[in-house]
């Protein structure tokens, strides 16, 4: 199996090879000058998340003119699975040393090929001058990008998976010094492709360090080890925050929860499973972990058939934690839906601005801890009568506007909807929603109420003192 | 409600002041009975959650969703292809609809006022809600009888009467939430005509009926209790212009809206249940034929005629009974559905239809089951038929006579005592409220005579006027009641000539009916102990009896309470783990349940219509591994789903229903025979049951494995341990068990792939056809 997948790797290597070198003939970035001066790269595979820690330590060259940016490449599958990329600069120096966040943007040069390495740009805060150089810290995370091999396993069977990656930076810059380690959960490990020099130590593979790398070079890389940790994969999850001027937010969750990893085959045994719970179903998992906001109220838990009784609330004043199950333990390829819901008060969360406006601060991502949320879309329900909804979101999402009508509302609600897609724990920031909103609004639907019981009475009345008969009676 | 306008205001502006104040004081009363009655039966949502309850409600409930997602015209056309596979079935044609309509109305008019509550929710607290109309109709109907104390006693009764609050807990969703409020108000407006005479409730009488039939197939009850009651007024002399106007309109209308409802339809012309209103419908027309005449004629010119009509009468009567006699039995089950034969003969249900003695609901009850279900009602009832025949009025003759029938029927099933609950509840209000208002009334005798006696000299006004007071009380009754009523006019004279004659020898008169101080203030209490009594039975029996939901289990132990939640963990299983399309087959219980919450085809459910599928089903069962695996492959199920109890002891699982499964697929299939099942008549599955147990599919699929879990196989629910501990499954696959064990799913292994070369012997495969051809019968689908 190994020598015959090496060697097809062989010639995706070649080819890839062979198209990076056309790409970088063809449409390159203008040249500024910038080259790697040393780079570090570490992958962390120990979840089902990929994180890639990058250190690239950057120089401009002195004959070149200013740089404002510097570009960061990845393979087109790469940018598929792309969650989230983080750029930071270290400024200042030895003890003054302080990380400046970045920001990054995909970048439209070099898209043309269609296996050509798509490029995002960091822009740096201050130009790098000829001559200087600056150290980035980079972070991106990748999901679904650990490919379980074999696809299907039994349940004593523990989950093996494969990571592709390149032994090398790809970068369109010509790089002086490159290392790569892949820290991996276990001392499993099946295989790993060597291009040397390659060491293992442990859990740990290192590959490097290789010196004076053309730009976009590519060096595939295969691992196969094993990794039991939770593959839990939210396919479609739902967020209403309904606000309520008279004290409350309420969030409702809805999750489309699966066991991303490798699919369970045959026979599901609960014997082995509950007589020998470390052997059997290694790679299933049976709870989660919710981490919900302080003062939280009114939990619940439920599906589409009723409470699910399996569930614990801890709080304390700086978080709440939900520890739920799901109603059955999760193996590859199950699946399961539910709710959950909570309240929240209002005056953590809702504020006045400046200028008058109102507005909510809330956590954008999904609250369950170590997962990935293929579909995320936050509703924000905001009272009837507000106006001017305005989302400020740190990172860049699908944006409309609905109207949703609950609890007696004439005009209905204005509803911000936000849609973002492959959403990891890191997307766990604040983001805000301004909105006008008139406090006289609030008492629209109890005088309703009083106006409808009012009426009621004063039609009793009218009644009783007609006589709506047809003969006169004597 | 007692408004103030009916009340005559005889006693000037202070009398009209206390009917006011009374007035005021009953419909706080009634409103006070009915959050009584919602929330005595929330017990089940505090104690478990918002949730549906048990097996039919399911049903209910899915046909609810149905209903809110797609109208009302897909829901007369549904055709649903979930159920009965490979049949399906229609199911707009074959449900009472009533029930769906009503909630899938209060849930359409909540959302378009943009109240968001759930189909679910609204589902779970339509029985509680109807519950609250159901103790108003019955102030109602007993207010018609006996005046507004007895009405109000009564809806107090009822709106907590464990019977039915067995029904009716928030969650139980089911028919006989709603009927029963459509049963006790179609009675009220029968009762109202009759003593009113007037067409509009005549007309209202025929649409309560019509929403009766809508809800419940008790319907028929109604149909031939008012009959018989009809009957009853005119053996007795009763006839009255006003009881033709309650009846014929009922007939006619009424008969002409059943057949409205498709699961009805030309039934309600045509089988024999519906047979005695007609018949009573044409006595009574010959009645009022008779009694026109005899206004006509002279006396003695009419016992001419009479005779003359009596002779030629009586013979059209007989050729018409005998006619419908020949029809009657002339149709294959004697024009009578199963469940309404097994009324009649309580034996006959047990003798030709396993299906039927098979439900629990449908067995009679033992005695405790009647101190459970109405308690001290029992005791109170005998009280409630003297008080209705003092005076006897067309309204509490009917009383009676309701009470007798259900009394009757209940003793036949169970799930009857519903019928009988109200019908208890009424007479015990009655019962209670003479006694009260005979005690209060010497009290209050007693109390005067002590006040005004003791100071001076025994001066005629006081009785006097305490018995003007009385005298004003029973006219407010009577008047209320019935103002054209008969026999109250006669009781009117009556009243007079008792007040001319009270005062004249108003001691004597008094002392017939006043009972000693002591006495009526120990009374009294006692009574109140009673109440009491009743009252802290009812509150238990909603909170500990009778609102566990079923689907969710709980049992207390000193480490706190343990939720066993297996039925839902199996269904949400199977509906996020199975393909959409996958067929599962389980005994009939679950079929309900998985359909509704699973969304999964099932091959035979609660609806018990098709005998024959069921018997295939439970053939399937109790066969060995491969002739099961046959028959479930023919008809194309996937999924196996088993309840075990044995791990936790859950009594009500399939080892205890086997016997059944045996016995409906012998009455079908003849190769299972009852007694293969037995030892010595004994129904076991240790090491003494018989080979032909130990090998049968349930078995298998039951203690799979199980012996693994404490290395002795001991089945917690039959006590003992298992007979077969080892064995293997060949054509069967495990693929889930839920935590407790409670629900155990089984997949159906593919059919092997031939081997090429390798083909088996002759010999083998020629055993093989044969056995198939002999074994046609055993697999209908083949």
């Amino acid at each position: 199996m190994l020598p015959l997948s090496l060697r097809t790797l062989a010639t995706r290597t070649l080819l890839l090879l062979v198209i990076a070198s056309a790409v970088s003939c063809s449409s390159l970035p203008p040249e500024d000058g910038i080259r790697v001066v040393s780079a570090e790269k570490r992958i962390d595979l120990t979840g089902p998340i990929v994180k890639v820690f990058l250190t690239l330590k950057v120089e401009n060259t002195p004959t070149a003119s200013e740089a404002s940016r510097v570009l960061l490449a990845f393979t087109p599958t790469e940018v598929q699975h792309l969650s989230i990329v983080k750029a930071t600069r270290a400024e200042g120096k030895r003890k003054k040393k302080a990380f400046v966040p970045l920001s990054i943007e995909a970048s439209e040069l070099a898209t043309t090929a269609p296996d050509a390495p798509r490029l995002y740009s960091v822009l740096l805060s201050t130009p790098l001058k000829p001559g200087d150089a600056t150290t980035l810290e980079v972070l991106y995370m990748l999901t679904h990008s650990l490919e379980p091999f074999p696809a299907e396993i039994s349940q004593s069977e523990s989950q093996l998976v494969y990571y592709r990656d390149s032994a090398v930076l790809l970068s369109p810059y010509y790089v002086l010094e490159q290392v790569t380690y892949i820290k991996m959960p276990s001392n499993r490990i099946e295989s790993f492709t060597r291009v040397d020099p390659t060491t293992r130590a442990g859990s740990e593979v290192k590959y490097g360090t290789y010196n004076n790398q053309m730009p976009n070079s590519y060096l595939p890389i295969l691992v196969h080890y094993e990794n039991n940790r939770p593959f839990a994969v939210v396919e479609e999850l739902v967020r209403k925050v309904e606000i309520s001027h008279w004290g409350n937010i309420q969030i409702t969750e809805q999750y489309k929860l699966k066991h991303g990893g490798a699919r369970h085959k045959g026979v599901f045994s609960r014997l082995e499973y509950q007589s020998r719970p470390s052997v059997s179903g290694a790679s299933s998992f049976k709870n989660l972990l919710v981490r919900l906001p302080p003062r939280v109220h009114s939990v619940y838990y439920r599906d589409e058939i009723g409470n699910i009784s399996s569930s614990h609330l801890r709080t304390d004043s700086h978080k709440s934690e939900l520890e739920i199950e799901p109603r059955y333990p999760l193996f590859g390829g199950w699946h399961c839906t539910f709710t959950i819901g909570y309240g929240l008060p209002l005056q953590d969360f809702v504020f006045e601005s400046v200028d008058g406006r109102r507005y909510i601060n809330l956590t954008f991502g999904c609250p369950l801890l170590d997962t990935v949320v293929d579909d995320l879309t936050v509703k924000v329900v905001l009272p009837e009568g507000s106006k001017n909804p305005q989302p400020v979101v740190p990172f860049v999402t699908e944006k409309h506007l609905e109207t949703s009508y609950s609890y007696l509302d004439v005009v209905g609600r204005t509803t911000v909807v936000l849609k973002k897609k492959n959403v990891v724990g890191e997307h766990n920031v604040p983001f805000q929603v301004y909105y006008e909103f008139n406090p006289i609004f609030m008492l629209a639907e109890p005088l309703m109420l009083i106006s409808a019981v009012l009426l009621f009475f004063v039609a009793f009345i009218a009644y009783l003192h007609m006589d709506l008969s047809i003969r006169k009676s004597s | 409600m007692a408004e103030p306008e009916v009340s005559p205001a005889a006693a000037g502006g202070g009398g009209q002041l206390r009917n006011v104040f009374g007035g005021v004081l009953c419909a706080f009363t009634l409103l006070l009975i009915g959050v009584v009655a919602f929330s005595i039966r929330l017990f089940s949502v505090i104690k478990y959650e918002s949730v549906i309850h048990e097996f039919d409600p399911y049903f209910n409930f899915r046909v609810t969703q149905f209903l809110s997602k797609n109208g009302i015209y897909e829901f007369w056309n549904w055709f649903d292809d979930r159920t009965w596979y490979p049949l399906g079935r229609v199911i707009g044609g074959t449900v009472y609809p009533g029930l769906t309509l009503t909630a899938g109305t209060i849930w359409w008019l909540l959302n378009s006022l943009n109240i968001p509550l759930s189909v679910e929710t609204v589902c779970v607290f339509t029985a509680p809600i109807f519950s609250a109309n159901a103790s108003w109709a019955t102030y109602l109907l007993t207010k018609e009888a006996k005046g507004t104390g007895a009405g109000l006693m009564a809806a107090a009764i009822l709106a907590m009467v464990p019977s039915y609050i067995s029904r009716s807990v928030a969650g139980s969703y089911d028919n006989e939430a709603v009927a029963i409020f459509a049963l006790i108000f179609t009675f009220y407006l029968y009762v109202k005509t009759l003593n009113t005479g007037s067409l509009f409730y005549a007309t209202l009488n025929a649409l309560s009926y019509f929403y009766m039939v809508c809800s419940w197939g008790g319907y028929t009850f109604i149909i031939n209790l008012i009959p018989m009651h009809v009957l009853l007024c005119i053996v007795t002399g009763r006839y009255s212009s006003r009881l033709y106007i309650a009846y014929a309109p009922l007939v006619i209308l009424g008969t002409l809206l059943a057949a409205l409802v498709p699961v009805v339809g030309f039934n309600a012309v045509m089988t024999s249940e519906h047979f005695a209103s007609f018949l009573v419908f044409i006595i009574l027309h010959v009645v009022a034929l008779v009694y026109y005449i005899k206004g006509l004629l002279t006396p003695r010119l009419f016992k001419v005629a009479m005779t003359l009509v009596i002779s030629v009468g009586l013979a059209v009567c007989f050729a018409v009974v005998a006619i419908l006699v020949a029809l009657v039995a002339s149709s294959p089950t004697k024009g009578w559905s199963g469940r309404s034969l097994s009324l009649l003969d309580p034996t006959y249900a047990s003798k030709y239809i396993p299906i039927i003695a098979s439900v629990s609901e449908h067995q009679p009850p033992t005695w405790p089951s009647y101190f459970m279900d109405i308690n001290v009602l029992a005791f109170l009832i005998p009280a409630g038929i003297i008080s209705c025949f003092l005076p006897l009025s067309d309204a509490s003759s009917f009383m009676v006579l309701y009470l007798v029938t259900a009394v009757y029927f209940s003793g036949v099933m169970v799930r009857l005592m519903l019928v009988l609950a109200p019908a208890a509840c009424i007479l015990s209000g009655i019962a209670l409220s003479e006694v009260f208002s005979v005690l209060t009334r010497s009290i209050k005798f007693q109390l005067s005579k002590f006040f005004y006696d003791s100071p001076t000299s025994p001066g005629d006004s006081s009785p006097e006027s305490s018995t003007n007071s009385t005298k004003n009380e029973n006219r407010n009754e009577k008047s209320e009641t019935a103002p054209k009523e008969k026999p109250s006019k006669k009781n009117r004279k009556k009243e007079k000539e008792v007040a001319e004659s009270v005062s004249v020898k108003p001691k004597k008169e008094k002392r017939l009916l006043v009972l000693p101080f002591e006495l009526s203030v120990m009374g009294i209490l006692l009574l109140i102990v009673l109440g009491g009594f009743y009252v802290v039975h009812c509150v238990w029996a909603a909170a500990e009896a009778y609102s566990a939901p079923s689907i969710v289990l709980t049992s207390r132990s000193r480490d706190g309470l343990h939720v066993f939640d297996d039925f839902r963990e199996a269904y949400a299983w199977l509906s996020h783990n199975t393909d959409v399309d996958d067929k599962v087959a389980s005994w009939w219980d679950y079929g309900y349940q998985t359909t509704a919450m699973a969304n999964r085809t099932v091959i035979v459910d609660n609806n018990t219509w098709n005998n024959t599928h069921i018997a295939t089903v439970g053939t399937a069962m109790s066969s060995p591994e491969k002739a099961a695996w046959e028959i479930f492959n023919s008809l194309d199920v996937k999924y196996v789903l088993v309840v075990f109890g044995g791990l936790v002891g859950y009594p009500s699982d399939d080892i205890n229903k086997f016997l059944w499964m045996v016995r409906i697929g012998g009455g079908v299939f003849p190769h299972i025979k009852e007694p293969d099942y037995l030892r010595d008549g004994q129904y076991r599955v240790d090491a003494q049951a018989t080979p032909t147990m130990l090998n049968c599919l349930m078995y298998k699929l039951c203690y799979y494995r199980f012996v693994e879990t404490d290395g002795k196989g001991f089945d917690k629910v039959r006590g003992y341990e298992i007979g077969k501990k080892h064995f293997k499954l060949t054509h069967f696959e495990e693929v889930f068990t839920t935590h407790h064990w409670m629900v155990r799913i089984y997949k159906l292994k593919p059919q092997k792939n031939r081997v090429r070369g390798k083909l088996k012997k002759p010999k083998a495969s020629a055993k093989t056809s044969s056995t198939l051809a002999a074994g046609q019968k055993k697999n209908p689908w083949q």
